[in-house]
């Protein structure tokens, strides 16, 4: 999986990561993340203004909508309305390009190969893998071993190392601690802080109304497919 | 090469066969007899029918007759592509995407033989084409149903990988490659095999008939080596263009896996 076109400028340290200021310059009123009135057959219309360096936390039951909602934003499924990173429209976007900028990360991921490494693009993306995976408390030979061989929780690190790797503007994040220990959240939830703080917009769904409270400076309840402010 | 023809009371000898299988089913309690007995009867009603069918046509040595039955044999084998999968793709896509398969890889195969290796006069000779057409095609509707059954089945089973590819960015021909690879190598396995097994393990059926029809062995055997490129080509190529065909109709503007574009058999 090689990016085919730019992606935005990789940083090789492991954590925080810097990119260049957008077009419209710090401190522009244009937020990173904007839906305006995003809607399909199943779900919807929603509306929603992230700015840069701020996380969303959805809550709400099984089926309301929440995966339905991340995975409109990425357009992997069918979708009306119109979605901006930066102020610029999705359409304007190959689906690829865009969908390297606002990463979606399954609660289930899925996995293509029997081993690890060609889940990450070789490059300075694996290096930033292989950099990120003790600060999730992986070992690094977890690195080297077949994939059916890893736990739930050791595989739900990984899949979120992968959409980290990327170092997207945007992360839309489905449970990515649902099946780890109290320790294992604090080091996913440190490290998502840490882009926070380069930035980053993180759309995160989360049934720990704590871990909504630890991260997300909006927060909102997903109740028969429409969003609720919590 | 003078065939020895057969009588109907040699035909009815072998008959007997069938009613010793029956007697067989009737004795250790299978309960096929009836089951055998009628697809004997269904086998010989069928044969014979396709026998008078092709003397017509081949007196007749008309074009658009010729073109005609190949199509009715194209449109039969296209169906029974399209029936084959536990799962069914919208808007009568198994239809589209077998027929359209078994027709361009029989008729590109079919008319690249008549043309340049067997070279009948004309070239469209019914007393060629036909069963030439439907060698090929027996090969082609094989490598096009496997090939079909193995992406629908193989794009539900792959739905989580796939996804999680697409959501990392990687355009949507990437992603189902490993599938589509692994369904044109479904769509080929039987006649690989067939190559493999040819004249070890089985005699094939055309030097067979052709060495009972007087041939000398020699003979035969070149031009089964021929039919069988001929068959390999088919296959391949029907295989290949379902894959293409199937994965075009799951994906749309925005290299989404449109698995909601599935239906399961009802």
């Amino acid at each position: 999986m090689a990016p085919d076109d730019s992606g935005p400028a990789r940083s090789p340290s492991p954590g925080v990561s810097r990119r260049p200021a957008q077009s419209a310059g710090e401190g522009s009123p244009e937020p990173r993340l904007r839906l305006v009135a995003l809607r399909s057959a199943l779900a919807g219309p929603f509306d929603l203004s992230l700015a840069a360096g701020t996380c969303a936390a959805i809550a709400g039951p099984s089926g309301s909508g929440k995966s339905l909602l991340l995975r409109m934003i990425a357009d992997l499924d069918p979708n009306e309305g119109d979605v901006f990173l930066d102020g610029r429209e999705r359409r304007g976007f190959t689906a690829p390009a865009w969908r390297r900028r606002a990463v979606y990360s399954a609660a289930e991921p899925g996995w293509w190969h029997d081993s690890v490494p060609p889940h990450f693009p070789p490059g300075a993306a694996r290096e930033l893998a292989r950099a990120l995976m003790p600060r999730l408390g992986l070992a690094a030979t977890l690195f080297d071993s077949p994939v059916l061989r890893l736990s739930t929780g050791e595989r739900q690190r990984l899949a979120l190392i992968r959409a980290l790797a990327l170092d997207p503007p945007v992360l839309l994040l489905d449970e990515p601690t649902g099946a780890l220990d109290q320790d294992s959240t604090a080091q996913v939830e440190a490290v998502l802080r840490e882009r926070l703080a380069g930035g980053t917009a993180i759309l995160i769904v989360t049934h720990s109304p704590e871990q909504a409270a630890r991260l997300g400076q909006q927060r909102f309840r997903m109740h028969e497919r429409r969003l609720e402010s919590a | 090469m003078n065939p020895i023809l057969l009588s109907p009371f040699d035909v009815a000898i072998a008959a007997v066969l069938i009613l010793v299988d029956a007697g067989l089913s009737l004795a250790l309690r299978l309960g096929l007899h009836r089951q055998l007995v009628w697809a004997a009867l269904r086998m010989v009603v069928q044969l014979v029918l396709v026998g008078f069918i092709l003397r017509t046509v081949f007196a007749l040595a008309s074009p658009p007759v010729t073109l005609a039955v190949v199509l009715v044999m194209v449109a039969i084998a296209g169906r029974e592509v399209a029936a084959r999968p536990e799962q069914r793709l919208g808007r009568f896509g198994n239809y589209a995407v077998g027929g359209s398969a078994v027709a361009i890889a029989t008729f590109l195969t079919a008319i690249l033989a008549l043309t340049t290796a067997i070279r009948p006069q004309p070239w469209y000779d019914p007393r060629y084409a036909i069963p030439l057409a439907g060698i090929v095609l027996g090969s082609v509707l094989n490598g096009a149903s496997l090939a079909l059954d193995s992406m629908l089945g193989g794009v539900l089973r792959e739905r989580t990988a796939i996804e999680a590819q697409l959501a990392l960015g990687v355009p949507f021909y990437q992603a189902i490659r490993g599938l589509l690879r692994a369904s044109v190598r479904r769509g080929l396995l039987p006649i690989i095999n067939q190559m493999s097994a040819a004249g070890i393990i089985t005699l094939p059926g055309i030097m067979t008939g052709q060495i009972l029809a007087g041939m000398d062995p020699l003979e035969a055997a070149k031009y089964q080596i021929l039919l069988i490129f001929l068959l390999s080509g088919g296959a391949g190529l029907a295989a290949v263009v379902v894959v293409y065909l199937v994965a075009f109709r799951l994906t749309d503007d925005r290299q989404r896996l449109r698995i909601d574009r599935l239906t399961a058999k009802g």
